[in-house]
């Protein structure tokens, strides 16, 4: 076998490992995400991932470095420029459900080389990715447009059916 | 005066003043030395996060079982309340322990919000104010009262730089003063953020030790140039508070007293406060000291000098 064909080989192999992967990684892609981890006051909100895949330009407008299609933010670049696919891109696996536990707060304590000291916890990590993109982009950005409210939250704010149906015709 | 006397005198005197001076000194010293509780708790609220959309206050309002609202707390013509001629905006009172106010400001063209509640110094004034000592500054890091020792004198409510106190005017027969107390009760004590901090959407409170707050408002002020004014508020200021706070518009234009100084507001009166032992024991037996060694001086003179005064005296009396 000559050189040539050894390269040929080694090329195709490698194409061909690579196609595997960015399949698998699309085929992991969810088309729907339902976020309901948090629903109390407010209803799980459908997340149509599919559509919001083709608006964005690439995966880390909204997965940061995680993805494995780079990044372009300047203060993550200089760390993050060739970070691979992470083992998990699923948004909660890196900003929690609840960041001001005691046991967070400890572990954070606890590891002293963390650069990350400041990472906004779930639910201010979907409010400020979707709402930042909605605003430029004319999304939706009013709370119910997303998620509407429970009774429970109708509770809560101390509006009852009257006062919240008077603040929707406000809108 | 004779020379044995004077030298006495002054040996007194010498002995009076080191004693004054060693017993300021000391108590200054003890006073001094509590710098609060570092690994205590605090929240770090950034202004530019916040939205308005009020949910700490209902979250608060759920969590300390206050009364129900004038107006539903997704309500914001709120926001449009004034009070006195139009130169306040809400305060926390009885029945809401915070508030959100909103500022249309020079600096900034999309209004600001900014949350009011008790900041929890380090050294909290209206816990030197209070001579039942119903406040506690808890490790945790919470300011908390005992309602059941208050009297309702309202001295905190003088003493408060940040005009936090409210009081139960309501109540005819118990009135009390109330205020924010961190969730210390029902959350803090157990490890947990306070209601407010855990309801916010977009995580305008962050929770945790101050010494650790401060850290990370100092990365945000250097991380995002030109989003904030390069000052933390409640790092230094009266002390240092445990509720601290970033800003994009100058603090004045939001509300803040923008200069109230570094000095925790006890120490306007430590000094003072630190004489008062010097007075009280050592000033009788100085003077005493003083008033027996005149009398020994005046024994080494004739009694017709004595008697004479005497006479004086009671003429003066009658």
């Amino acid at each position: 076998m000559s050189a040539k064909q050894i390269l040929t080989t080694l090329m195709t192999a490698l194409a061909f490992v690579m196609a595997v992967t960015m399949a698998q990684a699309f085929d992991d892609m969810p088309d729907q995400v339902s976020i309901g981890i948090m629903a109390q006051y407010f209803d799980a909100v459908e997340f149509d991932h599919e559509m919001h895949t083709e608006l964005g330009e690439d995966c880390s407008a909204c997965h940061h470095h995680t993805a494995g299609t780079g990044t372009a933010d300047e203060r993550c670049v200089r760390c993050h420029a060739d970070s691979d696919e992470a083992a998990t891109v699923s948004c909660r696996d890196c900003h929690l459900v609840a960041p001001f536990s005691a046991e967070q707060i400890q572990r954070e304590a606890a590891d002293v080389y963390q650069f990350h000291i400041d990472t906004p916890g779930l639910k201010a990590a979907y409010h400020w990715n979707c709402m930042g993109c909605h605003e430029e982009m004319d999304g939706p950005t009013d709370c119910q447009d997303c998620h509407s409210r429970t009774l429970e939250g109708d509770a809560f704010y101390h509006a009852d059916a009257q006062a919240s149906a008077t603040e929707e015709g406000g809108h | 005066m004779s020379g044995i006397s004077r030298r006495r005198f002054l040996a007194a005197s010498v002995a009076g003043c080191a004693a004054t001076t060693l017993a300021g000194s000391k108590k200054a010293l003890a006073a001094g030395s509590f710098s609060g509780y570092p690994d205590g708790m605090g929240v770090l609220v950034d202004l530019t996060r916040c939205i308005g959309c009020r949910s700490c206050e209902a979250a608060c309002n759920k969590e300390q079982n206050l009364p129900a609202p004038e107006k539903p707390f997704d309500d914001k013509s709120v926001f449009d309340e004034t009070f006195h001629g139009g130169t306040q905006k809400r305060r926390p009172d009885e029945n809401a322990y915070t508030v959100v106010n909103r500022y249309d400001t020079e600096s900034a063209s999309e209004p600001v919000y900014r949350k009011v509640q008790c900041n929890h110094c380090s050294e909290p004034a209206c816990l030197s104010s209070c001579f039942v000592n119903a406040y506690t500054k808890t490790p945790e890091g919470a300011v908390i009262y005992n309602s059941k020792v208050c009297v309702g004198c309202r001295n905190c409510m003088i003493a408060c730089p940040f005009n936090i106190p409210g009081y139960s005017y309501s109540s005819a027969f118990d009135p009390v003063v109330k205020k924010c107390i961190m969730c210390h009760e029902t959350r803090l004590k157990n490890g947990l953020p306070p209601a407010c901090v855990e309801i916010c959407p977009q995580e305008a409170l962050t929770f945790g030790k101050r010494k650790d707050l401060i850290k990370i408002g100092h990365q945000r002020i250097q991380t995002h140039p030109g989003r904030y004014v390069n000052h933390l508020y409640g790092e230094k200021e009266l002390g240092g508070t445990h509720w601290m706070y970033l800003s994009s518009v100058p603090f004045e234009e939001v509300g803040f007293d923008p200069n109230p100084g570094n000095e925790p507001i006890i120490n306007n009166v430590k000094d003072f406060l630190s004489t008062v032992p010097m007075v009280l024991a050592i000033w009788p037996a100085m003077f005493t000291g003083f008033h027996l060694l005149a009398k020994k001086q005046d024994g080494h003179g004739d009694h017709e000098h004595d008697v004479e005064e005497h006479h004086d005296e009671e003429g003066g009396a009658q």
